[in-house]
């Protein structure tokens, strides 16, 4: 190996550790953030005020892991909020319908209802070959509609709901939300899968280049079936935590839930055309992103400002990651010119 | 080592042949591979030497003929299963998981298990290098595998061989891309597989570095086995003789115009790592050719004048006018038209009608207001396609129904509507029957005829030797030769492209 190339390989080397530095530079953001929305309103910092902070970004959090799956295989959920939706009325309904259902039952029920959808639209992706834009949106609308259908005007209250249920939305542990707790759990189980199980990197290889993942013997359909499988599942749980964190579920319950999610992936550092990323870094995307949505009604800025920062950051995020790629590959050509010409 | 090995060969295959519909690519493919060899396979552009490694990969079925590992006939269904049979492939340009590092590129699907079924990091880490070791090169398995030079990526793939227990690797044209450093470094781990008892089969153009690391060498032509020899038995003029022994079929037309002023000039073309000082002209009424091997860089030229690729330096003048640089729309108003190689991806919208695609490049002169007047369209159509003799059914039909070479009349038809000084048509003739082929080589020749000038590529030796008036035979980014009409022949043009040609670059 000539200098030329060596120098280029740590150059490279030091790329790859950039990105996986997102994780940092987005914890580093989340702390400015926090920092300068404290020193502006003194009651941001409060256990109580963080708390709900928290709780509001697990269930984004836990819909990103299941994003993650997805969109590192290059393709993409767009039914998560429908399903969000649907889950958390359906369980409402069961518990009004049937005082003294265990509360258990409503979780099982929650998450039977996403991975159905998730099967659907893995099924329909892997084994039929539609693009999964396509699919995820035209399920986007089916399962709101279908949820309209059933809550037809009836909205479920606190009353319908069992205390044991509700109590999930609000108990903490040690100061840290049940929610927060749970996502925390998801996050750590399926990030320990995709970097320890071949299925894991299966996906990952799917995403980077299918033909050659093909060429490698992995069972591409299977594993984006699986994928949307999980997406739709931790969608039907973040359905049924919504419901207990909520207290009240109507026809308007996890409604742009989808784009939130993408966008909180994407900030995350998960890219957007599959291959790589980290669920990690996806729910640290989440955290930020409802951050700075709780920072600026902190600081009595306009809620639209919130939706314009959130698209701010999505197309920085993106840039960052272009023109990151752009140097790698501009570095590559004029060394492989200038080492060619010796 | 180059006695006649006794043993059983690792693999044979033996008079395989493989059509695609009425183009017969292989008729006779037949090789022998033993253990620890290093076995080149030589010929043209088109001697059905991909063809038989697509064979050995599994890719394709041969209509015919035996394949035998072992001394065992064998049928590989699939690449799994000639993975599995222990034949490697690797390619000139290999496709990896750029997101993934080297070492979970080499295990993808078979990574080290511990317990749980969790990978094993450190041990798939390990395994990786000491494959890199055995073959003496410095890799980091725990690197990305984006952004690897093309040489290290070979390596790679030949460590996934490895891995996998693969004990036949056949390298397709592997040095196309490389250094001499890193070719040196590729022949260092021949050498190690040789060691090993792999056998290695070594497609190359590059006769030298055949000779240097070969043992044994197999000559094809025309998609036929010529013969097998041991390198030490064999000069290069033998092999190149072998290659290009053959008549000259096809019949070329061909009226002597008088040729006029000069239209195209090239001064001193470079493109960073693909083209170095390429300077030569064209005048009206000849036909100059692009000669050489695949990847010599002849279609990247053709790109550079057109404006399609960014030249680092030098300066292309058309009727003395200086072209900008990667401006295809100056390139066009100083009467230039580009046939690209690719019909179907670059030379024309399949789904769209004859009528348009023949129209797409002359809109301005067809449009009033910015509008676009179909009649005008229709009779612009109508007209050429009467010109070219073109066989359609009806104008508005897809371009995609019409036969190769109807498709390649009306891409021409396309760019002669915008009547150019200077066509540049890449590979006229490729995937075209027969029969069409005479027809568009009467085309060009009528057309050189009316004064138009020619640079023309073609991998076809007959097609540059009855076609062209002049000959630049190029090769590895530059050109190696220039060569009149009178003193061409296809043993010469083989020299200069293969590097076997000293004291005549031009």
């Amino acid at each position: 190996m000539t200098a030329a190339t060596s120098a280029l390989s740590t150059r490279f080397a030091r790329g790859g550790a950039l990105l996986r530095a997102r994780e940092v530079g987005i914890g580093v953001v989340l702390l400015l953030v926090f920092g300068v929305t404290t020193l502006h309103n003194h009651n941001f910092a409060t256990a109580n005020s963080v708390q709900q902070l928290l709780s509001g970004a697990a269930l984004i959090a836990m819909l990103g892991v299941g994003e993650t799956l997805v969109i590192v295989t290059r393709n993409v959920d767009l039914s998560v909020g429908s399903i969000v939706g649907l889950s958390a009325y359906v369980v409402g309904d069961l518990f009004k319908d049937h005082p003294g259902t265990p509360v258990i039952l409503g979780f099982v029920v929650g998450i039977g209802i996403g991975a159905v959808i998730g099967a659907i639209n893995g099924f329909v992706t892997a084994a039929l070959r539609v693009p999964s834009l396509v699919v995820t949106l035209a399920m986007l609308y089916i399962v709101r509609g279908i949820d309209g259908l059933i809550v037809n005007g009836v909205i479920i209250t606190s009353s319908n709901i069992p205390n044991a249920f509700i109590a999930i939305g609000f108990r903490t542990i040690a100061g840290i939300p049940w929610l927060a707790i749970i996502a925390f759990a998801v996050v750590v189980i399926v990030a320990y899968a995709m970097r320890s199980f071949r299925s894991g990197r299966d996906l990952y290889a799917i995403g980077s280049n299918p033909e050659a993942a093909a060429l490698a013997g992995v069972p591409v359909a299977r594993r984006v079936f699986s994928a949307f499988v999980i997406s739709g599942s931790l969608a039907g749980l973040a359905g049924a935590l919504f419901l207990a964190l909520h207290a009240e579920v109507d026809v308007t319950g996890g409604t742009g839930y989808e784009l939130l999610v993408v966008a909180a992936v994407v900030v995350g550092g998960v890219a957007i055309f599959g291959g790589s990323g980290t669920v990690a870094g996806a729910a640290l995307g989440a955290l930020l992103l409802n951050t700075i949505n709780q920072a600026l009604v902190a600081s009595r800025v306009s809620a639209f400002w919130n939706e314009a920062i959130a698209g701010a950051l999505l197309l920085l995020a993106i840039a960052f990651d272009r023109w990151l790629s752009l140097r790698v590959a501009r570095g590559l050509r004029s060394a492989e010119g200038a080492h060619r010409d010796l | 080592m180059s006695e006649q090995p006794e043993e059983v060969p690792r693999l044979t295959l033996d008079r395989a042949a493989k059509a695609f519909g009425a183009v017969q690519a292989l008729v006779d493919g037949s090789i022998a591979l033993f253990p620890a060899e290093a076995h080149a396979l030589v010929g043209e552009n088109g001697a059905g030497k991909s063809t038989l490694v697509k064979i050995l990969a599994g890719v394709y079925q041969p209509d015919s003929g035996t394949l035998g590992i072992d001394g065992q006939p064998v049928v590989l269904s699939g690449p799994v299963a000639a993975r599995d049979a222990g034949i490697s492939i690797i390619y000139q340009e290999p496709t990896l998981f750029p997101d993934l590092t080297v070492a979970e590129n080499i295990f993808m699907g078979r990574q080290p298990l511990r317990a749980g079924r969790r990978i094993d990091r450190p041990a798939m880490n390990r395994s990786a290098g000491e494959i890199f070791t055995r073959l003496g090169v410095a890799l980091d398995p725990q690197r990305q595998a984006r952004g690897l030079s093309v040489a290290d990526q070979q390596i790679v793939e030949i460590a996934k061989a490895l891995s996998a227990n693969a004990n036949v690797l056949v390298m397709d044209e592997p040095t196309a891309a490389l250094t001499t450093v890193e070719v040196e470094r590729l022949f260092e781990v021949i050498r190690a597989l040789r060691r090993e008892g792999a056998a290695v089969l070594f497609i190359s153009h590059r006769l030298e570095e055949v000779f240097a690391i070969c043992q044994r060498v197999t000559i094809m032509r025309d998609g036929r086995f010529v013969r097998t020899a041991a390198a030490q038995d064999i000069t290069v003029d033998e092999v190149i003789r072998s290659m290009v022994g053959r008549d000259l079929d096809v019949l070329f037309p061909k009226t002597q115009a008088p040729v006029g002023e000069v239209v195209l000039q090239v001064e001193g073309l470079s493109r960073e790592g693909v083209l170095h000082d390429i300077s030569f002209s064209v005048r009206r009424g000849e036909i100059v050719a692009l000669a050489g091997l695949v990847g010599a860089g002849r279609s990247e030229v053709a790109r550079a004048i057109f404006g399609i690729d960014r030249r680092s330096a030098g300066r292309v003048t058309v009727r003395g006018q200086v072209l900008p640089n990667s401006s295809p729309l100056a390139a066009m108003a100083a009467g230039v038209a580009l046939v690209p190689e690719d019909r179907r991806q670059q030379g024309l919208v399949m789904d769209l009608g004859v009528d348009r695609n023949v129209a797409l490049a002359s809109l301005a002169r067809l449009s009033r207001f910015g509008l676009i007047s179909r009649t005008r369209e229709r009779e612009l159509a109508a007209d050429w396609a009467n010109r070219l003799q073109l066989k359609f059914g009806r104008l508005t039909n897809a371009v995609s129904t019409l036969s190769g070479g109807n498709q390649q009349k009306v891409v021409l038809s396309k760019w002669l509507a915008r009547d150019p000084a200077l066509l540049i048509i890449d590979e006229p003739t490729r995937g075209i029957d027969i029969g069409t082929k005479a027809e568009v080589h009467r085309i060009l020749d009528g057309l050189v005829a009316g004064g138009l000038a020619v640079l023309m590529i073609s991998s076809e030796l007959p097609e540059v030797l009855g076609m062209a008036d002049r000959i630049l035979v190029m090769r590895e980014g530059r050109i190696a030769a220039e060569l009149s009409r009178a003193e061409a022949n296809e043993d010469l043009v083989m020299r200069a492209a293969t590097g076997q040609l000293k004291g005549a670059a031009a």
